[in-house]
C-alpha cells in the first residue's frame, strides 16, 4: 500500500497539478497578507475560501485522478497486491499530495509574515487541520462516486452534486426548517444539523475560534457552550473523523466487490 | 524729613505685615507634622472663602463635609484614605474648588451609594485634578448646578455589577462640564438621570463594566470628541431629547450584547462626525426620532446600523460604512428614514456621468440581516456559501427587504 501510495503521490506532484495548487495558495496567502498585514483578519478571509474550495477542488480532483488511472489500475489489479491497499494507496496519495500543497501553500506566507509571533496561530493550525480533513473526506466521498460509477459523466455530475448539496443546497434546506419550525425551540436542532454536515462543522468551528463569534449572538452563546469546551471540540473532531473514515471503508467495501 | 522718611517706612511695614496676616489668615497648611493634621478640623477651623494647602502625606479620614466655600489644594498629591468606611469628601456649599488630592477606599455599601465625592445642591463647584482608586462611586454631582468636573482621573476595579458604582454621576444636576477625565473600570464611567444642559468634552472612558456614558432622562445634553472604549456595553442614550453627539469615538465594544451606542427613545438629536469601530453593533436604535446622522465612519462594525422598530423621520447621510458584517438591519418592511449621499464599501454600482454619484441606487439591508431578524437561529448560516448567494440575488431584485429603504445617490469615493 506504501508502495502505491508513494506511486500516486509522485505522479501527482509529476504531474504539476500539485504544482499549481500548492501555487495557488502560496499566492493566495501572500496577496492576502501583502493587502492587509493583520494575520488574524486574513485568518478569516482564508476561511471564507477555504469552505468553498477545498470540498471543491478534493470533490474534482478525486474524480479526476480515479478516471485517469483507470488503465493503471486495471494493470496493479492483475497483479497479486491486495485490491483493498491498491485504492487505499491511490486515495492516500491523493488526499496527501493536496493536504501537502494546502498546509505548504499557506504556511509558508503566513510563517514569513510572523504567524510564528502572532496568537493567531492556534486559529490557523485549525484552519489547516479543517482544511486537511475537508480534503480527505471529499476526495474519499469522490472515490466512493467514481468507483460506483463507470460512467464518467454520471460519475462527475454525481460528484459535482454532492459538493453542490453540501456546501449550498444543505444550509438552503437548513434555513428553510429554520424558517419553517421559527415557533419551537431550535437551538439543538440547529447545532446536529451543524454538526451532521462537515463544511458547516469546519465553518462555525472556525468561526467560534474568532473575535467574529460575538455576531451570533445567544445562538452563537449555545454553540460556545458545546463546541468551545473541550468536550464539544473531540466531538466535533470525531464526527470530522468519522466522516473521513467512512468514505475510506465504503472505499474498501465497494473495491472488494466491484468486478472490473 | 527723617521722622517722616521713618513713618512711611513703619507704615510701609505696617501695611506688609498686615498683608502677610490677610494671607495667614486665609491660608491653611495641612501636613502630618503641622499643627493642623487633619483635613477635618482644619475644615471646621477656617471660614469662608479660605484657602486649605495640604501637603504631601497619608490623611486617613472619611465623611469630610465641606460646609463653606473653601479651596482646597493638595500639593504633590497628598494621599485621603478613607479606609472603605464611607464617603470621603461631601460639599454642601457653593463656590468649593477641590484640586489635586488622591482619594483613594470609598467605603463599599449596599444601602448607601459611597463616593469618593459628593457635591450636594451646590453651585459654581471646581473638581479638578483629582485622582480617584478603590472606589465605589467617584464623583457624585446630587441637585448641583454650574460647576466643573475637569480633569480628573478616576480608576475602579468593577467586577460585579451589583458591587460597584459610577465613575461621575450626575442626578439632577444642571449646567455642569465634564470635561478631560479618564474613567476605568467602573460600573458606568459617566452616568447622567434628570441633568439637563450638560457639556461633556474630551473624556476616555474604558473597560467599564457596563456602560461608557450612559443617559436616563437628560435633555439638551452634548457630548463630543469623547472616546469609549471596550465598555461591556459601550454607550446607552435613552429617553432623553435634544442630544448631540459629535466628533466621539466608540471602538472596541465587541461581546455577544455590546454596543457602540444604544439609543432608547431618543428624540431630535444630532449625531455626526463620529466613528464607530469594531463594536458588535455600531448603533442600535429603538424608538428614536427625527435624528440626524451626519458624517460618521461606521468602519469593521458587525452590524453598523440596527434598526429595531418604530423610528421614523430619521435621516442618514453622509455617512462612510466600511467592512461591516452587516450595513443596516431593519426589522419591519415600512420604512421612514432618509438614506442619501453615503458611501458604501460593499456598494458595486457604476457612474456614468461620472458626477462622485452612483448611478444604480445601493440596498443596504442583505436578505441575510432580515433573515435573522426574523428567526435569530439562522445566523449560525454566517458566512456561509448559500448566504452569499441568495443575498446576491435579493439585492438585484428585493423581494423581502424593504423596497424603498435604498440609498438613491450613493456616494463612489469614500467621504474624506
Amino acid at each position: 500500500m506504501l508502495k502505491i501510495l508513494k506511486y500516486s503521490f509522485y505522479d501527482l506532484i509529476r504531474s504539476r497539478w500539485s504544482y499549481v495548487y500548492f501555487l495557488f495558495y502560496l499566492a493566495l496567502g501572500f496577496v492576502l497578507l501583502f493587502l492587509n498585514n493583520d494575520v488574524s483578519k486574513a485568518v478569516i478571509t482564508l476561511m471564507n475560501v477555504i469552505i468553498v474550495l477545498i470540498p471543491l477542488i478534493g470533490t474534482i480532483f478525486g474524480v479526476m485522478y480515479y478516471y485517469n488511472s483507470r488503465e493503471f489500475t486495471e494493470l496493479l489489479l492483475a497483479q497479486p497486491i491486495n485490491r483493498r491497499s491498491i485504492f487505499m494507496g491511490q486515495y492516500f496519495g491523493v488526499a496527501g499530495s493536496l493536504t501537502m500543497s494546502l498546509v505548504l501553500g499557506l504556511g509558508i506566507p503566513f510563517v514569513l509574515y510572523g504567524l510564528l509571533r502572532s496568537n493567531a496561530i492556534f486559529d490557523f493550525s485549525l484552519l489547516l487541520v479543517t482544511g486537511a480533513f475537508l480534503t480527505f473526506i471529499f476526495v474519499g466521498l469522490s472515490f466512493v462516486i467514481a468507483i460506483s460509477n463507470e460512467n464518467k459523466i454520471k460519475g462527475f455530475g454525481y460528484a459535482v452534486l454532492l459538493w453542490l448539496f453540501l456546501a449550498v443546497v444543505y444550509d438552503g434546506l437548513f434555513l428553510m426548517s429554520l424558517i419553517v419550525f421559527e415557533e419551537y425551540p431550535l437551538d439543538t436542532f440547529s447545532l446536529v444539523a451543524t454538526a451532521l454536515n462537515p463544511i458547516d462543522l469546519s465553518r462555525i468551528l472556525i468561526l467560534l475560534k474568532l473575535d467574529i463569534s460575538a455576531l451570533l449572538g445567544y445562538t452563537g452563546a449555545i454553540f460556545k457552550k458545546f463546541f468551545g469546551t473541550d468536550l464539544g471540540f473531540l466531538v466535533s473532531m470525531a464526527i470530522l473523523l468519522l466522516w473521513t473514515v467512512l468514505p475510506i471503508l465504503g472505499l474498501g467495501h465497494k473495491a472488494k466487490r466491484k468486478d472490473f | 524729613m527723617k521722622i517722616k522718611k521713618e513713618h512711611i517706612k513703619f507704615i510701609l511695614g505696617c501695611i506688609l505685615l498686615m498683608g502677610f496676616q490677610i494671607g495667614m489668615a486665609n491660608t491653611w497648611t495641612v501636613c502630618a507634622t503641622c499643627e493642623n493634621n487633619s483635613i477635618k478640623e482644619t475644615i471646621a477651623r477656617a471660614t469662608d472663602h479660605d484657602t486649605i494647602r495640604i501637603e504631601k502625606g497619608t490623611y486617613k479620614e472619611f465623611e469630610i463635609l465641606v460646609d463653606k466655600p473653601l479651596v482646597i489644594k493638595g500639593i504633590g498629591y497628598p494621599i485621603v484614605d478613607g479606609e472603605k468606611k464611607g464617603e470621603i469628601f461631601k460639599i454642601t456649599s457653593d463656590n468649593v474648588t477641590l484640586d489635586g488630592l488622591f482619594v483613594i477606599n470609598v467605603g463599599v455599601s449596599y444601602t448607601k451609594d459611597n463616593a469618593a465625592i459628593r457635591v450636594v445642591q451646590s453651585k459654581n463647584f471646581l473638581i479638578q485634578n483629582m485622582v480617584l482608586e478603590q472606589l465605589f462611586f467617584g464623583i457624585y454631582l446630587e441637585k448641583s448646578s454650574h460647576g466643573k468636573v475637569y480633569h480628573n482621573r478616576i480608576i475602579g476595579q468593577a467586577v460585579d455589577e451589583y458591587n460597584s458604582g459610577n465613575g461621575i454621576q450626575l442626578w439632577y444636576s444642571t449646567d455642569v462640564e465634564v470635561s478631560k477625565n479618564h474613567v476605568q473600570g467602573t460600573r458606568d464611567g459617566i452616568y447622567l438621570e434628570f441633568s439637563d444642559r450638560i457639556t461633556i468634552t474630551d473624556n476616555t472612558s474604558v473597560d467599564n463594566l457596563r456602560y461608557g456614558l450612559h443617559f436616563m432622562f437628560s435633555n439638551n445634553d452634548v457630548y463630543s470628541n469623547n472616546t469609549f472604549e471596550n465598555n461591556g456595553a459601550g454607550v446607552a442614550v435613552m429617553f432623553s431629547k435634544f442630544i448631540t453627539m459629535k466628533d466621539n469615538t466608540f471602538q472596541k465594544n465587541w461581546g455577544t450584547a455590546a454596543y457602540g451606542m444604544l439609543l432608547k427613545e431618543i428624540n431630535d438629536a444630532e449625531i455626526s462626525g463620529n466613528t464607530f469601530e469594531e463594536n458588535t453593533i455600531g448603533i442600535n436604535i429603538e424608538g428614536s426620532n427625527r435624528i440626524q446622522y451626519h458624517n460618521n465612519d461606521f468602519i469593521n462594525n458587525g452590524w453598523a446600523i440596527r434598526v429595531i422598530g418604530a423610528c421614523y423621520t430619521n435621516s442618514f447621510t453622509g455617512n462612510n460604512f466600511l467592512y461591516n458584517s452587516f450595513d443596516i438591519s431593519y426589522n419591519s418592511k415600512l420604512n421612514d428614514n432618509v438614506f442619501e449621499g453615503n458611501f458604501w464599501s460593499s456598494y458595486t454600482g457604476y457612474d456614468l456621468d461620472k458626477d462622485g454619484v452612483g448611478d444604480v441606487p445601493y440596498r443596504p439591508v442583505k436578505l441575510f440581516s432580515y433573515i435573522v431578524n426574523r428567526t435569530p437561529e439562522t445566523i449560525v448560516l454566517l458566512r456561509s456559501l448559500f448566504m452569499d448567494i441568495i443575498d446576491f440575488s435579493e439585492r438585484v431584485s428585493p423581494v423581502f427587504t424593504p423596497d424603498e429603504l435604498k440609498d438613491i445617490r450613493p456616494l463612489m469615493k469614500i467621504r474624506p
